[in-house]
């Protein structure tokens, strides 16, 4: 930091010099600053046409006169139950993986390899797991299962469990990364205070690292929740319903509960067929704002939780160190 | 206590605790991988010593072995899930080979109404002559990622500079997440905002032809990607070593010629890798392209006109096609080569990143 100071108050440079160095910091500036205004503009367009159209009814109810009117409910609803799904799916297999590689793999190939992956993973476009969904979840397992246990068409079609699964692939990246993040940040004096008190390697992780990495963690699934709440490309195909009339919800044994090979609506579904798919478009675009608005709150309400709590988290670990 | 000392003091050295510097790793590697070990790691070899006999002891016992092999297979599950994905996209795929000619994918040989022969290159997989040309699809993903990059690239790299160089602490902690939210937008929300709002003010702005085009879907792509640029671009900055800011400054360059003439050469490989991902996620963009390029497949190097990208093609036409079929192949085809474009452009990224880190660190 002081180095930077001195470089602001050196003397012996031309006049020209200054000011293209000038220029170019300012251009810096100026570039950060139109990215900031753009977020600012997509949030205040967003909240100004969207506001209005927010009440208790459309939050509450469901889509009616060929979804023309009404509310989100469904919507709504689809969505808390397929992230929770989906980091149901995602939360113990990343938190196993990250286990592993923090403290199990050492250094040797295999944890390059498996980083590798995970950073492939990363980067797969999220259309290419929609068509991964309907190829491996939808034809592959769901076909193969109705086969073997003879269910006729029951596995073998878009069903949440299937976009839930699909979903889960998409955000297993977040969840390692941020995991192996947390883990590290644990202070290996503790893990070896607990080995020379005689714990085993899992007692260690169990007793001393995972409580200590905890928020950290939360931190991760509340990022992904967020992450797969927002994508639309890899459920296109593996569950989602144009409109549903009714929840996808069944009676097990006389209780109502979440059915997993239902169909569903979800909230960026709903926006995406609104705009493009809708019987009067234009007509509809204060719903859409709607929707939007309220997509669009939830993904930052997740988002500012996750950044509140890694901060929390840090100032812990800062703490320990 | 003693034990916990170097630790300490490695952190320290980072400068501010950098996320990756105190690597438990570090410590601990030898634990199952002695002869791996290298000499140039700091002294610390009697309290590993004592970890590596406590480890094996305990190896013995079966439910830790239990619980390693189950963690460990859980690891395993991302390479995994990438080489199913692979195979499921690729088995589909190249079935379409095997059902369209090569040929086709490139162009159709077709009569035109005064009889003559006639080559077009259409991608138009439904009718009564379907046409499997993918240069339009490639056409349209270029033309929508190369400018989407450009815009990113700019607003990016100088985000980039400007949170690790320029600015001050504070500043930066307001601005950092401010440009990490623009990523949690939804990027379906992005869509429709382009199509809704923004396209008619750049058609009024701009004059073009057409609404939804390839120009206006690339703003919005550019939105997604500055943060993933921006950040990666902070890093690559942050990366370089602070002897080489103050020497630059020692010699009597002002803070921006040694931004302009040493750090950004320093990391000029991370900056790359920033722009190669940015491009990556730019060509796998779906629903930003879906809404606001218009859709339609055609030929041509004109940013304003109305382009259909490979990601768009998938996701309008994947929901309507028989299982099997030769268009539901050819979409997987599509999306293997896809995959395989991004896969490529992840490997170089890692690659070049990878290179850095070896120049800078020793």
């Amino acid at each position: 930091m002081s180095a930077r100071a001195a470089g602001r108050r050196s003397v012996a440079t031309s006049r020209r010099t200054r000011i293209v160095g000038a220029f170019f910091e300012q251009l810096c500036r100026l570039l950060t600053v139109l990215t900031c205004t753009a977020l600012i503009a997509v949030l205040a367009v967003i909240i100004v046409k969207g506001i209005g159209v927010i009440d208790l009814e459309f939050l509450t109810g469901a889509p009616t006169e060929g979804m023309t009117a009404g509310g989100i409910f469904p919507a709504i609803f689809g969505t808390i139950c397929i992230t929770l799904l989906m980091i149901l799916m995602a939360l113990p297999l990343g938190v196993a993986a990250a286990i592993y590689l923090v403290e199990y793999a050492g250094k040797g190939l295999a944890p390059r390899i498996i980083r590798a992956a995970v950073n492939n993973l990363a980067g797969v476009p999220s259309i290419v797991f929609g068509l991964f969904g309907v190829g491996f979840f939808i034809l592959f397992v769901g076909r193969n299962l109705d086969r073997v246990l003879q269910t006729g068409l029951l596995f073998g079609q878009p069903a949440m469990l299937w976009a839930a699964a699909t979903l889960a692939i998409l955000v297993l990246p977040v969840v390692i990364v941020s995991t192996e993040e947390a883990l590290r940040a644990v202070p290996a004096s503790h893990r070896e205070a607990a080995f020379a008190l005689g714990a085993t390697p899992w007692q260690v992780v169990q007793q001393t690292v995972l409580p200590q990495a905890y928020p950290g963690i939360l931190t991760g699934a509340i990022l992904s929740v967020s992450r797969g709440a927002g994508e639309t490309a890899p459920i296109l195909f593996t569950g989602c319903a144009y409109f549903l009339p009714r929840l996808p919800v069944s009676e097990f044994f006389g209780i109502p509960m979440i059915n997993p090979l239902d169909q569903f609506m979800e909230l960026s579904y709903h926006i995406f067929i609104m705009v493009t798919q809708s019987t009067d478009a234009a007509a509809t675009r204060p719903i859409q704002y709607g929707t939007t608005l309220v997509l669009v709150a939830l993904t930052f309400l997740l988002n500012m939780a996750a950044i509140l709590t890694r901060n929390r988290f840090r100032r812990r670990a800062e703490a320990l160190l | 206590m003693t034990l916990a000392t170097p630790f300490k003091v490695h952190r320290q050295a980072g400068g501010g605790a950098p996320p990756d510097a105190p690597e438990w790793q570090r410590v601990e590697p030898s634990g199952q991988r002695g002869p791996r070990r290298s000499a140039a790691e700091p002294p610390l070899a009697h309290g590993r010593a004592g970890f590596r006999g406590a480890r094996r002891a305990y190896r013995r016992s079966r439910g830790e072995a239990v619980i390693e092999t189950a963690l460990r297979l859980n690891g395993y599950a991302a390479v995994i899930l990438i080489a199913l994905i692979f195979l499921f996209l690729f088995k589909e795929g190249l079935q379409a080979l095997f059902k369209i000619p090569l040929g086709e994918f490139i162009g159709t040989t077709v009569t035109d109404y005064r009889g003559y022969p006639k080559t077009v290159r259409l991608w138009q997989p439904v009718g009564g002559d379907p046409k499997y040309s993918l240069l339009p699809l490639f056409c349209g993903s270029f033309l929508v990622a190369l400018p989407a990059t450009l815009i990113a690239g700019v607003l990016g790299v100088a985000c980039g500079i400007y949170l690790a160089e320029l600015a001050a602490a504070r500043t930066r902690e307001v601005v950092k997440p401010f440009i990490e939210l623009l990523a949690g937008i939804p990027t379906v929300v992005i869509g429709f905002l382009c199509l809704a709002t923004l396209g008619t003010a750049m058609q009024n702005l701009l004059g073009t032809t057409f609404r939804l085009n390839a120009f206006l879907g690339a703003i919005g792509v550019a939105l997604v990607i500055v943060p993933v640029i921006a950040s990666l671009t902070e890093d690559a900055l942050r990366a370089v070593p602070n002897e080489l800011r103050v020497a630059s400054y020692g010699l009597g360059s002002t803070r921006w010629q040694t931004i302009a003439r040493v750090t950004v050469p320093a990391a000029v490989s991370g900056i790359s890798a920033a722009l190669i991902l940015g491009m990556g996620r730019a060509l796998g963009e779906t629903m930003i392209v879906l809404m606001a390029t218009g859709n339609a497949a055609l030929i041509t190097l004109d940013v304003f006109s109305s382009v259909r990208t490979m990601t768009a093609t998938i996701a309008a036409e994947l929901g309507a096609v028989a299982q099997g079929g030769a268009q539901y192949q050819a979409l997987f085809l599509v999306g293997a080569i896809l995959f395989t474009i991004t896969f490529a452009l992840n490997v170089v990224a890692e690659l070049v990143i990878a290179r850095m880190r070896r120049r800078l660190v020793l």
